[in-house]
């Protein structure tokens, strides 16, 4: 049987859900105002100069140019003011703050895998704390995927073979759907799971819980628990980008957030996408001084492993 | 002079009974050879009318289908596999077999010569290429079907279409092709003769609007319709050869598919439109016996809309990961382009000012239309909007969007188009009181089945999803939809009946019985006769004259009397290929 309570609006789970809510219904509202006052018109019309009225049809006019500039003009402007509201709104969605965590979140056929920053791996489920911004860098091992929270009013492709960030603020504690919005195949509509918001110090409660449970590399599949610190010597990095702070054939990794200065003498943001495509397209981008000597990792690096890789080279410079 | 039928006003006064002219383009050969072969524009749009029709009906049966699927939360009547099957089947048949095609190759065809006062298309053969390439299409359709289908999604998004998808991905691409290619065909035609077929003083601000809708239209189809079939090419090379275009894991980039896709299928949605927006001038015009408001600003706003209509395609993208001031260009655009449309609306609705409304049929389905046009715009600019767009993308908000536009306002100006024009295609009239019933029940099962998508959408309900038993509180609002559909159906299949019956049984038209203006009212019998007109029409007034006397009887605007120019029909028939 139906469930009596109609659900008409989703919750208002994150920071930007009410402005997001208030700019629609703000549109729509607009909206519908000049929408009406066409149908009053239109209905009225239809009353009252139907054909078997006596109406006063005398001097119909069928131009006049100055009604058809006003009209377009005031739309016009309506819709600019539009434009700078919902401008505003999408920026701010584009551009994390500093202080957000930095999770990661690899999508596949039909799941969501999830990494925090010291290690910890969920599927379906993301823990998080509340009022506390957190950045999520995605990727996809197949087809394209959207991780959606609807009630957070935010959803973000996630593509194959780059990364692509997202980021929100929740402000209500509890459990929110996460979905896919992108049709993904099969069993699109299955890779659903929940972002679990927590008080902050629940939050690092549930962390250290999942370390002592399962140690270091908690929900790591078996057999694959290697750390990013293996992983750069198993996979030869070391031999090029030194860590003991002499210099090799390859630059001395350095902190994220800074800026990279390239052959081409352009300057690139040093972050997450740009390490990722240093391992996977080399030859994209040389940096200034250096020679693309580095060799492509493509095929070779799982999503897991460059997100490890990139974890540690953070780490290297005091995890920033 | 004037004792020919075409210049015999027969205006909907009806002092005398209407009578079937002797010779016209029905009675002109009844074997199925006179039929295949015929390079007549009004038999080849009654064979497209034919086609369309049953694929209407097909993708119908896929949405019933959806529907029911979507009643209760959990995924029970299909599997999700065949479930994905059918939803990438009606959107394939209902875009490409349907919609596209619906307006233009149907009443462009027909009436695009009739109301320029030619005698047939610019190039009648490629007219009939365009059905058959048309007919393959629909034939390499219907076997992908058959063979078990396809499930990409009618957007055949890499990598899932190049590298994952496991349905008849190549053979659907092809039969995609063709479509495009049939269309491509059909609007060179309508651009060629309207630009060189006008009758002598049809000048361009004296075509009909609805003239000028397929002008623009077929700007897009035969700027865009290449682009669309290129990146479809690359899909099936990607598939077949593993050549890497778009799929990452072979060097591809993904998002330039979703360029290629949407630089044509955005302006398609207006391929779907824009003639439909035609269709409407003409009725309101005509139902209003005024002439239409603001003639160069709807003409105009065509162009607009074409040209614009370009520029706007990344705003299928605003979370696909393009840049983000790339997408606030995309949406400062997109609202630059819905101005147009907001100008046709207002327009309409002045024509109707100090007119003389006569609700019958076809009007009773335009009212309609602006009505629902006006909830797809008003949701278009929310969605071209990147702040709500970011929430709303890829949910039910869209599917309910884009039904208001390709159905609310392009199916029921198709319905407006049938029930206006089909005196003049047939010779006969329907039954008013069951065209307005079916005009009331489709408008009524229209929302019954669309506005719960909103609210479904908002709250969160991702479009493409076979089961909701995540939120099965969902559940009243599909349940609503689906209930609405019924009613839905129930408005589009009673014409199959009321139009059939009326075939037989239904009253003589006459040649005019709306009292209409335009060339195929006034010059031209009901049904036409095989080569259109008699006589060479001259044009000395514009389509919308409602305030002058019938032609052929005393003064016009403009031009005191009308001179009837004896040209013999081959002369007329200029430039076959
Ligand atoms: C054969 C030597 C070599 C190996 C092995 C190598 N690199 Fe490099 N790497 C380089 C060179 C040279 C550059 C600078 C030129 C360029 O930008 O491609 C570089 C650049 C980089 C950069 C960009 C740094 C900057 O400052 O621009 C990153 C990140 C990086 N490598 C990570 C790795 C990782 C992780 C591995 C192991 C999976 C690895 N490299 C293996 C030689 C190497
Ligand atoms: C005029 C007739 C129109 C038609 C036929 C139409 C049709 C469509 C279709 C088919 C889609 C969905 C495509 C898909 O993903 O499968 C769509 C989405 C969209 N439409 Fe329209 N539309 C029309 C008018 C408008 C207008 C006037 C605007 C804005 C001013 C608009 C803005 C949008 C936007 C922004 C989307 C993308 C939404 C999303 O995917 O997130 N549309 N439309
Ligand atoms: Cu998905
Ligand atoms: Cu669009």
């Amino acid at each position: 049987m139906f469930d009596l309570d109609i659900p008409f609006f989703p919750e208002q789970a994150s920071t930007i859900a009410v402005l997001t809510d208030v700019f629609t219904f703000g549109v729509i509202g607009l909206g519908l105002i000049i929408g009406i006052i066409v149908v009053i018109l239109m209905i009225s019309f239809v009353v009252r100069y139907n054909h078997d009225t006596t109406a006063d049809r005398t001097n119909p006019v069928d131009e006049h140019t100055t009604l058809e500039l006003t009209w377009s003009f005031i739309p016009l402007v309506l819709v600019l003011s539009i434009f700078v509201w919902s401008a505003n709104i999408y920026y701010n969605l584009y551009n994390p703050p500093s202080n957000a965590i930095n999770m990661y979140v690899i999508g596949k056929q039909w799941m969501w895998k999830i990494q925090h920053p010291d290690g910890q791996r969920e599927v379906n489920t993301l823990h998080m704390p509340v009022n506390q911004p957190i950045k999520l860098t995605m990727t996809s091992e197949d087809v394209i995927h959207s991780f959606y929270v609807p009630a957070f009013r935010i959803k973000q492709d996630v593509l194959p073979g780059r990364f692509t960030v997202m980021w929100f603020e929740a402000t209500q504690t509890g459990e929110h759907l996460l979905l896919c919005a992108e049709f993904c195949g099969t069993e699109h509509s299955f890779m659903v799971g929940k972002v679990i918001v927590m008080e902050p110090d629940e939050y690092e409660k549930w962390l250290r819980e999942g370390q002592t449970a399962l140690g270091a590399n908690a929900a790591a599949p078996a057999g694959q628990t290697i750390s990013g610190d293996a992983l750069f010597t198993q996979k030869g990095c070391v031999t090029c980008h030194k860590i003991d702070g002499t210099q090799g054939l390859g630059p001395n990794l350095k902190a994220v957030g800074t800026q990279v200065e390239l052959d081409t003498g352009d300057k690139v943001d040093y972050n997450e996408e740009y390490m990722r495509e240093s391992m996977i397209n080399p030859q994209a981008k040389i940096a200034k001084g250096f020679s693309n000597i580095m060799p492509t990792y493509q095929g070779q690096l799982s999503e897991e492993e460059i997100i490890l890789l990139i974890e540690y080279v953070k780490l290297l410079n005091g995890g920033k | 002079m004037n004792t020919n039928i075409t210049s015999v006003s027969q205006t909907h006064s009806g002092t005398e009974a209407a009578k079937m002219p002797e010779q016209h383009y029905l009675n002109a050969g009844y074997d199925l050879k006179s039929w295949l072969l015929t390079t007549d524009h009004k038999r080849i749009a009654v064979l497209y009318f034919i086609l369309i029709t049953f694929f209407f009906f097909v993708g119908g049966l896929f949405a019933a289908l959806i529907r029911l699927e979507l009643v209760t939360p959990k995924g029970d009547l299909l599997t999700a596999d065949v479930y994905n099957r059918v939803f990438t089947a009606h959107g394939a048949v209902m875009i490409f077999l349907f919609l596209i095609p619906s307006i233009p190759a149907t009443f462009g065809n027909f009436l695009i010569p009739l109301m320029i006062g030619a005698r047939d298309l610019a190039f009648p053969r490629l007219n009939l290429l365009s059905w058959y390439v048309y007919a393959l299409s629909s034939i390499l359709f219907v076997t992908v079907v058959l063979l078990g289908g396809v499930d990409t999604g009618w957007t055949f998004y890499a990598p899932l279409s190049t590298s994952f998808a496991n349905g008849y991905v190549v053979l659907t691409i092809v039969a995609a092709f063709f479509a495009g290619f049939s269309s491509i065909f059909t609007g060179i035609n309508f651009i060629a003769t309207i630009h060189k077929m006008r009758a002598p003083g049809m000048t361009w601000f004296r075509l009909p609007l609805y003239v000028w809708g397929h002008y623009a239209t077929s700007l897009i189809i035969i700027l865009g319709t290449p682009v669309v079939a290129i990146a479809l090419i690359l899909i099936a090379v990607e598939r077949v050869f593993r050549i890497g275009i778009f799929d990452p894991a072979l060097g591809g980039d993904p998002i330039l598919f979703q360029h290629l896709f949407w630089f044509y299928s955005h302006p398609a949605v207006y391929i779907m439109v824009l003639p439909g927006m035609g269709v409407i001038s003409e009725v309101i015009g005509c139902f209003s016996r005024k002439r239409v408001f603001g003639y160069k600003f709807i003409a105009f706003s065509s162009m607009a809309i074409a040209l614009v209509g370009f520029l706007v395609w990344g705003h299928h993208m605003y979370v696909s990961g393009q840049s983000v001031y790339a997408g606030m260009v995309f949406s400062l655009i997109t609202y630059v382009v819905a101005i147009p449309s907001a100008i046709k609306v207002f327009n309409w609705t002045a024509t109707m000012y100090k007119g003389t409304i006569y609700l019958q049929t076809p009007m009773i389905y335009a009212l309609s239309f602006i009505g629902l046009f006006i909830i797809g715009g008003i949701t278009g600019v929310v969605l071209a909007s990147m702040a709500a767009d970011v929430h709303l993308h890829d949910t039910y908000f869209v599917v309910a969007h884009f039904h208001y536009v390709m159905v609310g306002s392009a199916v029921t100006a198709y319905l407006a188009a049938v029930h206006f024009w089909w005196p003049k295609i047939t010779g006969r009239m329907y039954s008013e009181f069951f065209g307005k019933l079916a005009a009331i029940i489709t408008f009524i099962g229209f929302n019954l089945t669309f506005l719960p998508q909103f609210v479904v959408g908002y709250l969160g309900m991702p479009r493409r999803y076979y089961d909701y038993s995540f939120a099965p509180e969902w559940q009243i609002w599909h349940a609503a939809s689906t209930l609405g559909s019924t009613v839905l159906a129930v408005g589009f299949a009673l014409p199959v009946f009321y139009l059939t019956y009326s075939l037989i049984y239904g009253e003589i038209a006459g040649q005019n019985p709306w009292g209409a203006k335009g060339l195929e009212w006034e010059e031209a019998s009901s049904p036409p006769a095989k080569f259109n007109f008699d006589k060479m029409p001259i044009v000395n007034q514009e389509a919308y004259a409602y305030d002058t006397p019938a032609r052929g009887q005393t003064h016009f605007r403009g031009v005191t009397s009308r001179e009837s120019l004896s040209i013999p029909p081959t002369s007329a028939e200029t430039s076959h290929i």
